[in-house]
């Protein structure tokens, strides 16, 4: 680990990681059982020779364009700006994606490498179904067998995913194990994959499970950062001051901050879910108040009581719901290239409320912490600079549960 | 001589296989598991193995899933799973006791405080599920220092060259997970598990012991002719869920199916 300020500014300067083995510093690595061995050496032979492949990156490139419909716009908040005061505020609009949100530009591109791999069947974990839902469909669309598993909990809370990807053809079985969310769900689809190897490809969702996933995951999802750096040149003249996602695993907001990672001036802020309160422990902040362990095939910070037992979180917004968080954001954090805050369920409620009124766009509870925390920087900057927020998903999927806080009947 | 070395020495002067109860301990309490452990030593268990409990059991099925489970909720710690072996050692000497579980309770712990307790306790070797051979140089010199075996796990889909890895680091003995899947699974192929051994025989000489799939005498039986031991965990665990409402019955399933299996191993080896 570095230890003085010089090996820091190296460390991005000359930034490459993972290593060979999956390793960003003591992050990241291969951490998983001798039975599902075999499957990850064949997955990272099959992704270390298809993201070199010309065919393969164009039929991605054509897929993210025609059906996911990239480039998603990058739009200048100007009544959100103005009303929080400071820094101009820019969206990079996921939002506009097919199905809603980031999580289509990894499950497409790890369905078409499924697909090259020769695997019949796709299975996938889901929190809030935003994922399973992106799965589903790509899987519909290649005519893959598709199981998605989802806590028994979190079935009851996203109805409405779970019956979108019944529609698509998907098999969604209630995990009943464990806390039954979001992390009993990756168990599950782990002991599948383990099971079912010759003909199963397992699709994580998220920058987490063991090498070469949050690489793979990250190299899928840097579209959004790659796209939103020329945007921005485009459109301002200059890279942004600051970049803020939300950050649960943390796939949309890796997306759009490693093509920044060697801009010493931009700033990057991860936005972790303080639920309740970092102070009462019902939270899901880990890079904020966890510390490293072994989870899903990687080191990272996570959360666990004082033996090592993984405990349950805590956040008004299902994907963001997750114990760990993806191993390169923890070595980010290390390293202090990131910095890493926390937004608790009032005030991404408020930012959601706060989008949807004045710029006529309803935010994912994901996303709105992302913003909540835009506007509170904002007001610490001058009118003359920038910060650019990665809106993850559109909050169709939140209705229900804004209303139900509410107390409103849908 | 280690103790894992004196057992599969006396095993096998006397032509006979290792017999490797697994239950998770804490399932239901810590005592329940001490007093199990010298009664499976008496119904002809070789060496014990006891599972710690942890709250993501990933590459477990229902059963062990629901004894961690069951454990955590009693109060179980990995802690708490070295105080059982401490007592158990007050009267038993000679059994090897291995623990099993999940790397994570480690990590907090800390390797060398872990390996320095557990060997002062005097467990034997730890196979930790979710850290292959790459990832465990930092536990291995650690073990190392304190004599206790890395056990590792071999699978019906371990290549050759994983097969050397393994057989590079690995000591006391190798686990051979039968089955594709998770602990509890299916129906176990004989031929399949006599090519694999075969196989992993030509790379070491050290023992090589058989799980997942075995859930009867004549299972045991038929595998204590391939291996050179015989892991049994699920079926026990069944036992014990089964007379929940009574421990001693639970513990007496344990005894008479392990007995069983003992008869039936011996029969088929001598």
């Amino acid at each position: 680990m570095p230890t003085s300020k010089q090996t820091k500014q190296s460390a991005v300067k000359n930034y490459d990681l993972p290593d060979e083995n999956g390793h960003f510093g003591p992050y990241g690595g291969l951490f998983v059982a001798e039975t599902l061995m075999e499957s990850i050496e064949e997955l990272n032979a099959a992704y270390a020779k298809y993201m070199q492949d010309p065919v393969f990156l164009a039929e991605l490139d054509a897929d993210l364009q025609d059906y996911v419909g990239r480039p998603s716009p990058i739009y200048h908040a100007q009544r959100l700006s103005r009303e929080t005061g400071g820094a101009q505020i820019y969206l990079k609009r996921e939002d506009l994606n097919h199905t809603g949100a980031h999580k289509i530009n990894n499950t497409i591109g790890q369905a078409l490498l499924a697909k090259r791999m020769g695997k019949t069947r796709i299975i996938a974990e889901t929190g809030a179904g935003q994922h399973g839902v992106a799965t589903a469909t790509v899987a519909a669309r290649l005519g893959l067998e598709c199981v998605v598993y989802m806590g028994a909990e979190d079935i009851q809370r996203q109805s409405p995913n779970v019956y979108r990807m019944r529609l698509l053809g998907a098999t969604v079985v209630p995990v009943t194990s464990g806390s039954q969310t979001l992390k009993d769900a990756l168990n599950e689809a782990l002991r599948d994959w383990v099971t079912n190897i010759d003909d199963t490809y397992y699709i994580i969702g998220t920058v987490a499970g063991p090498h070469p996933y949050p690489a793979m995951v990250r190299d899928f999802q840097t579209i959004i950062g790659r796209e939103a750096r020329e945007q921005m040149l485009a459109k301002t003249g200059a890279l942004p001051d600051a970049l803020v996602a939300c950050v649960g695993g943390g796939s949309n907001a890796i997306g759009l901050f490693h093509p920044f990672i060697g801009d010493d001036d931009v700033a990057i802020y991860g936005v972790e879910a303080a639920g309740l309160g970092i102070e009462t422990g019902k939270h899901s902040a880990p890079l904020c108040a966890g510390q490293p362990g072994v989870l899903h095939g990687n080191r990272t910070y996570l959360m666990a009581d004082e033996n090592g037992e993984i405990i349950e979180t805590h956040s008004i917004s299902a994907g963001l719901d997750y114990p760990a968080v993806g191993p390169e954001h923890s070595w980010l954090k290390d390293i202090g290239r990131a910095e890493y805050v926390n937004i608790n369920d009032d005030e991404a409620l408020e930012a959601f409320h706060q989008l949807t009124r004045v710029e006529g766009i309803i935010p994912a509870l994901e996303s709105s912490h992302a913003v909540a925390y835009a506007t509170k920087l904002a007001k610490t900057m001058d009118k003359e600079q920038v910060i650019l927020v990665c809106l993850s998903g559109r909050g169709d999927k939140d209705i229900f549960t804004v209303a139900k806080i509410e107390g409103i009947e849908l | 001589m280690s103790r894992l070395e004196e057992c599969f020495k006396e095993l096998k002067a006397a032509n006979k296989k290792a017999l490797v109860p697994f239950v998770t301990a804490g399932d239901p309490n810590g005592a329940f598991t001490l007093t199990c452990m010298h009664e499976m030593v008496k119904a002809g268990a070789s060496i014990i193995e006891l599972g710690v409990p942890f709250s993501d059991p990933m590459a477990d099925g229902p059963v062990i899933q629901k004894a961690s489970e069951r454990a955590l909720e009693a109060g179980m710690t990995l802690k708490g799973v070295i105080d059982i072996v401490r007592f158990f050692r007050e009267t038993d000497q000679s059994t090897p006791v291995i623990l099993m579980g999940y790397l994570n309770p480690i990590e907090f712990m800390g390797y060398e405080t872990f390996v320095e307790k557990a060997a002062q306790a005097g467990v034997d070797g730890v196979l930790t599920v979710d850290i292959p051979p790459e990832e465990s140089v930092d536990l291995l010199k650690a073990y190392d220092k304190h004599d206790i075996a890395p056990i590792f796990l071999l699978s019906p889909t371990s290549n050759e060259i994983r097969i050397k890895k393994i057989a590079a680091v690995a000591k006391g003995y190798i686990y051979y997970v039968s089955l594709k899947g998770v602990t509890g699974a299916g129906h176990l192929q004989l031929d399949d598990v006599q090519a694999k051994l075969t196989q992993i025989k030509q790379h070491t000489n050290i023992p090589v012991a058989i799980g997942f799939g075995v859930k009867n005498a004549d299972i045991a039986a038929n595998i204590a002719k391939i291996g050179d031991g015989v892991v049994v965990g699920s079926a026990l665990i069944n036992c014990i869920t089964e007379h929940s409402d009574d421990e001693q019955q639970g513990r007496q399933a344990i005894s008479t199916m392990l007995s069983e299996m003992r008869a039936a191993m011996d029969m088929a080896t001598q």
